[in-house]
C-alpha cells in the first residue's frame, strides 16, 4: 500500500476504527484533542458509538459500562485527565473487562504544560489504581508503530480481560508521519459468555461487579488475577534492541526519547563509541530478561536510561540488572525535549565515570 | 375436594434468596416492585440494571436480571455506556441519595440533559446507610445524623436538594414523578410509575426518572412503622409526591 502523510493523533483514531473498536467516549484535553473531534465524525461513519463525556470521569465509566455489555471501547486523555480516570480503571481491573486507554503524556505535575512528557510511567506501570492490579502498557515510538499497535491493543484487551493503555506523548500525537496501513485480517468476534447483555436462554443471569465483600474470596480473586499476569509476563513481552550485539554503552529508552537516544547512538558512533540502544514496547511487561542478557555482555560497561522525566524507567531498569551493571539516568521533563547531543554528551559522561 | 386459588407468589423476577436489607427498609419493596414490572412487560430476558455503591450495591444479587456494579455516583455513565451500544436492552440505574445528589451529581445531571434512553430509580432515604448514618445531600434540616449530630442547619450544612424538581427543568428528561410506598395507595402508584418509565424508555422518549422516598430506621433510630410514618409527615412535606415532568402529557394533550 502506499505511504499517506498522517497526523498522530488523527492516525490512532483511524487505527482504532480499523482494528474493530465500534465506542469511544471522552473529554477534550490537550495534547490529543484529534482524536475525540476525528472520533466524533468519523465513528457513526464506521457504524459506532461516540459520547463526548461530561468529564474524565464519566467517559471511563461509560467505557466500563460497554465493555461490562460486551462491546470493547476505548478512551483517550492526557496526564492531568488520566489522574482522574484511574478510579474507573481500577473497577476496570477489578471487574477483569476489557478496554483500552490511550494516554498522550504532558508534562507534570498538577497542570503542568502541553508540551511532551514521560513522568506518567510511574502511574501507568506501578498503580494504574487502587488496590492490586496491572496494566499491559503499550509505549510506541513513532506513528507507524502506534497504528499497528492499536490492533494489538484491543486484542490484548480482549483476550486477558483487562485494561491495555497505550503509553505516547505529545509528540507522537501532534507530529506529522507517511504511515503505510496494512492490510489486516478482521478481528474475528470474542465470544463473551460474561457479558451484561440480557440473560442466556436457560434464564441465567450475568452480574458484572468487582465487589467481593469476603476477604477470603477476594484474595481468591487477586490471585486468580495475577497468574494471569503472569501468563502476561510470559507471553507479551516486546522490545527493540538496536546496535547492541557488542556495545560499550545501552541506552534504555522509550517512545519518542528512544529515537531521540537513536540519533544519539549514531552520532556517538561516529566518534568510535559503541552505544546500542534498547527499547521497551511494553513498559509493562518490562523486558527484564532481554535486558540483562544484553547488558551481560562482556563489552557492556553501564546502562544510561534516558527519560523525558526525573527518572521513573531507570528503577526497572535497576531492577532487572540487580546491580549487575552500573546504571545512569538523563532525562529532561516538564516539557522539554531531550536533543542528541545532550544524550551523547552524557553517554560519554557514564563511560568516561565506570572506566 | 378444596380447591385452592392462587392469589399471591413469590415475583420470579426475584431470585430465591434471602435479603440483607435491615427489617422496615423499602428497598426489599422496591426491588420487588420492579421485579413485577419486568415480568409484566416481559423484559427479564433483555434487562439490564446498574447497581450503586451503597445498600442497594448487591441489587444484582435478588433481581433476577442482568446486572452491572458501578463506582459510587457513575452509574448514569454506565447507563450511557450500555444503552448506546445495546439500544435494545432495557436499562435502569438504581441509586441512592448519597450515590445521585452528592457524589454523582455530575453525571446524572449530564445524562439526564443529553436525553439518555433509560431509566433512573433514585431512593431517597435522606441519610447514607450503608457507611452508617452520616448526612446526605436530601438529610432534612433538624435531621440528626451522624456528621450532624444536633441536626442538619442551613448556614453549617446547606439545604437539602430536590433532584426531581431539579432534574426536571431539563430538556431531556422525558418523565420524572416522586412516589413512596409506604401504603398501598402509594404501591400501586409506585408500580404505575416504573412501569409508566420503562415503557416511555423502550419508546425512545427520553430520559426517565422515579424518586421514592424511602425509609431507613436503623440510621434514622425509629421502628419500621414509625419509619413510614415520618415520610408521610417530614419528608412529604419537603419532598412533595408527584409527576414534574411528563412529555407524553403534553403530546396527549395537544392531541385532545
Amino acid at each position: 500500500m502506499p505511504k499517506e502523510l498522517w497526523k498522530g493523533n488523527e492516525a490512532i483514531a483511524e487505527a482504532a476504527i480499523r482494528a474493530g473498536c465500534r465506542a469511544y467516549f471522552g473529554y477534550p484535553i490537550t495534547p490529543q484533542n484529534e482524536i475525540p473531534e476525528y472520533m466524533s465524525r468519523r465513528m457513526p461513519e464506521a457504524g459506532g458509538v461516540f459520547v463526548q463525556a461530561e468529564s474524565e470521569i464519566a467517559a471511563i465509566n461509560m467505557v466500563y459500562g460497554a465493555s461490562a455489555a460486551g462491546t470493547l471501547a476505548m478512551t483517550s486523555s492526557s496526564s492531568p485527565g488520566i489522574s482522574l480516570k484511574q478510579e474507573g480503571i481500577s473497577y476496570l481491573v477489578g471487574a477483569e473487562l476489557p478496554a483500552v486507554i490511550l494516554n498522550m503524556m504532558r508534562g507534570g505535575p498538577g497542570l503542568g504544560t502541553i508540551q511532551p512528557g514521560q513522568a506518567d510511567y510511574f502511574q501507568a506501570t506501578r498503580a494504574p489504581g487502587h488496590g492490586d492490579g496491572r496494566m499491559v502498557v503499550l509505549a510506541p515510538a513513532g506513528i507507524q508503530e502506534a497504528v499497528d499497535l492499536m490492533q494489538d491493543s484491543f486484542d490484548l484487551a480482549d483476550r486477558y480481560r483487562n485494561p491495555v493503555m497505550m503509553l505516547a506523548d505529545g509528540m507522537i500525537g501532534q507530529m506529522m508521519e507517511p504511515i503505510e496501513w496494512k492490510e489486516t485480517e478482521p478481528r474475528p468476534p470474542v465470544e463473551k459468555p460474561w457479558a451484561a447483555d440480557g440473560r442466556d436462554g436457560d434464564g441465567k443471569t450475568h452480574f458484572v461487579t468487582s465487589l467481593r465483600l469476603q476477604s477470603e474470596k477476594n484474595e481468591r480473586f487477586v490471585q486468580s488475577l495475577f497468574e494471569k499476569y503472569a501468563a502476561i509476563e510470559r507471553d507479551e513481552v516486546r522490545y527493540e534492541a538496536v546496535g547492541c550485539e557488542n556495545a560499550d554503552l545501552l541506552i534504555a529508552a522509550f517512545g519518542t526519547t528512544a529515537r531521540i537516544a537513536l540519533s544519539a547512538a549514531r552520532r556517538l558512533e561516529k566518534e568510535g563509541v559503541r552505544a546500542g540502544l534498547f527499547r521497551p514496547i511494553t513498559l509493562w511487561p518490562f523486558p527484564s530478561r532481554a535486558l540483562r542478557e544484553l547488558a551481560g555482555q562482556k563489552s557492556v560497561k553501564a546502562v544510561m536510561t534516558v527519560e523525558m522525566s526525573m527518572g521513573q524507567m531507570v528503577q526497572d531498569v535497576r531492577l532487572a540488572l540487580e546491580g549487575m551493571k552500573p546504571v545512569t539516568f538523563y532525562g529532561r521533563t516538564g516539557g522539554m525535549v531531550p536533543e542528541p547531543a545532550h544524550i551523547a554528551e552524557a553517554a560519554k559522561k557514564t563511560l568516561s565515570e565506570v572506566k | 375436594m378444596a380447591r385452592t386459588q392462587v392469589v399471591y407468589e413469590r415475583s420470579h423476577g426475584l431470585k430465591d434468596v434471602e435479603t440483607h436489607y435491615c427489617p422496615g427498609c423499602h428497598h426489599g419493596i422496591i426491588h420487588k416492585l420492579i421485579a413485577e414490572v419486568l415480568v409484566e412487560m416481559d423484559l427479564l430476558d433483555k434487562a439490564v440494571g446498574i447497581s450503586p455503591v451503597g445498600c442497594a450495591v448487591l441489587a444484582g444479587d435478588y433481581l433476577n436480571c442482568d446486572f452491572v456494579e458501578a463506582a459510587h455516583g457513575r452509574a448514569p455513565a454506565v447507563a450511557t455506556g450500555v444503552k448506546r451500544t445495546h439500544p435494545d436492552l432495557l436499562v435502569f440505574t438504581y441509586q441512592g441519595d448519597g450515590d445521585l445528589a452528592s457524589i454523582g451529581a455530575g453525571e446524572i445531571v449530564h445524562a439526564t440533559a443529553r436525553g439518555e434512553q433509560f431509566t433512573t430509580i433514585f431512593i431517597n432515604n435522606a441519610i447514607y446507610g450503608m457507611t452508617g448514618g452520616q448526612m446526605a445531600p436530601t438529610t432534612l434540616l433538624g435531621q440528626k445524623s451522624t456528621t450532624s449530630q444536633s441536626g442538619r442547619e442551613a448556614a453549617r450544612h446547606g439545604m437539602p436538594l430536590r433532584m426531581s424538581e431539579m432534574l426536571s427543568t431539563q430538556d431531556g428528561m422525558a418523565y420524572c414523578e416522586r412516589v413512596c410506598v409506604v401504603d398501598m395507595p402509594n404501591l400501586h402508584k409506585a408500580k404505575k410509575a416504573i412501569k409508566k418509565a420503562f415503557t416511555l424508555q423502550m419508546q425512545g422518549v427520553g430520559h426517565t426518572f422515579v424518586e421514592f422516598l424511602s425509609t431507613c430506621p436503623t440510621n434514622w433510630g425509629m421502628t419500621p412503622v414509625d419509619a413510614g410514618k415520618w415520610v408521610k409527615s417530614d419528608m412529604n412535606r419537603y419532598y412533595p409526591l408527584g409527576v414534574f415532568k411528563d412529555l407524553t402529557a403534553k403530546k396527549e394533550a395537544a392531541e385532545e
